[in-house]
């Protein structure tokens, strides 16, 4: 059977020399990034180049996006959270992209590389540590000492809470990482099934009927697991930065 | 017993962890469709809260996952 993981792996592209013995090269991720980078574009700017007052179907959609990530943003971090929707919007429509890109069969999937995932969830974490603090002062540290926690019980409250706040850029990254992965690396299994049972002629090739169906299967499930975890990434950092605004819970 | 079949076990080990992250999952959005049905009217505005809750269970699930990865590809 073919290895599932092959699909992960990074090819070299344009080698672009080296920096002090490390190697830079512009590899097939890169361009999957560019490539998610050019299709938002596109399709932001051309379904909203009409404008009508009476939206087309595109425009609809691209409204529809931005409505979506608006009102989650609104709901959990407040009106003042606003000032941070370009961020919560460019990290739902790259991941949304990305992860929908990399379902479509020989496509690289962007974000079941971790370093792509970390560097996200990091530009998340360290948003709001550096807000927090600019806003808040010292006050920011009341994060990790919730109020009205009886005073007898308040350092192990803090322990937990600083290690729960630490373990957030870890959890976020692998989540979505996670997810990805798990979910190609499920397609490709049942997709190898299909190529190792038609090998025994006629009998074979019928009975690859089942694992082709879970396929098909699957691939739909993973365009709602998709969809779900860009949604859950924009969810949680809009819950992250609600932390950054309102530290005080 | 031999490292490479140690691995093995391992990674298989790790994955029950699995099992608690589907139950975790599982309870919350049968609490959650539970809750729906009484009240139907409630339910739109409590769907982000399941879906967060869904992610944070979810996410210790995938935790065990990559421990069973990590044996399998990169140990």
């Amino acid at each position: 059977m073919a290895d599932p993981i092959v699909q992960f792996r990074i090819k070299e592209i344009f080698p672009l020399g080296e920096v002090g013995g490390v190697e830079f090269a512009l590899t097939n991720s890169a361009v999957y990034m560019f490539a998610v980078i050019a299709l938002i574009s596109v399709f932001l700017i051309a379904s909203t180049s009409g404008r009508g007052l009476v939206p087309t179907r595109w425009q609809s959609v691209a409204e529809m996006l931005y409505e979506l990530v608006a009102s989650t943003l609104r709901n959990t971090a407040g009106t003042e959270g606003m000032k941070f929707f370009p961020l919560v919007f460019s990290l739902f429509t790259f991941v949304l992209f990305a992860n929908f890109i990399g379902l479509f069969p020989y496509f690289f999937t962007v974000t079941s590389q971790i370093i792509v995932t970390f560097a996200l969830a990091m530009l998340v974490i360290l948003t709001v540590i550096i807000y927090g603090f600019m806003r808040n002062g010292a006050g920011f540290l009341k994060l990790f000492a919730p109020s009205g926690v009886p005073a007898a019980i308040l350092p192990v409250i803090v322990v937990i809470e600083i290690l729960s706040f630490l373990s957030r850029p870890i959890s976020l990254s692998l989540r979505l990482f996670g997810n990805m992965l798990a979910g190609h690396i499920v397609l490709k299994v049942f997709a190898g099934f299909i190529v190792s049972l038609s090998a025994y002629g006629i009998g074979g090739m019928l009975g690859a009927v089942l694992p082709f169906g879970m396929t098909v299967a699957l691939t739909a499930l993973e365009f709602l697991v998709a969809f779900l975890q860009a949604y859950v990434f924009t969810i949680l950092t809009c819950v992250y930065l609600n932390d950054a605004i309102h530290p005080s819970h | 017993m031999d490292a490479e079949a140690a691995k093995l076990i391992g990674a298989g080990i790790a994955c029950i962890g699995m099992g608690g992250a589907a139950m975790g999952v599982g309870n919350i959005f049968g609490n959650y469709v539970a809750g729906a049905l009484r009240n139907p009217s409630a339910a739109a505005g409590q769907f982000t809260n399941a879906l967060i809750g869904a992610a944070l269970a979810e996410g210790l699930g995938i935790f065990s996952l990559v421990v069973a990865l990590i044996l399998l590809f990169v140990a």
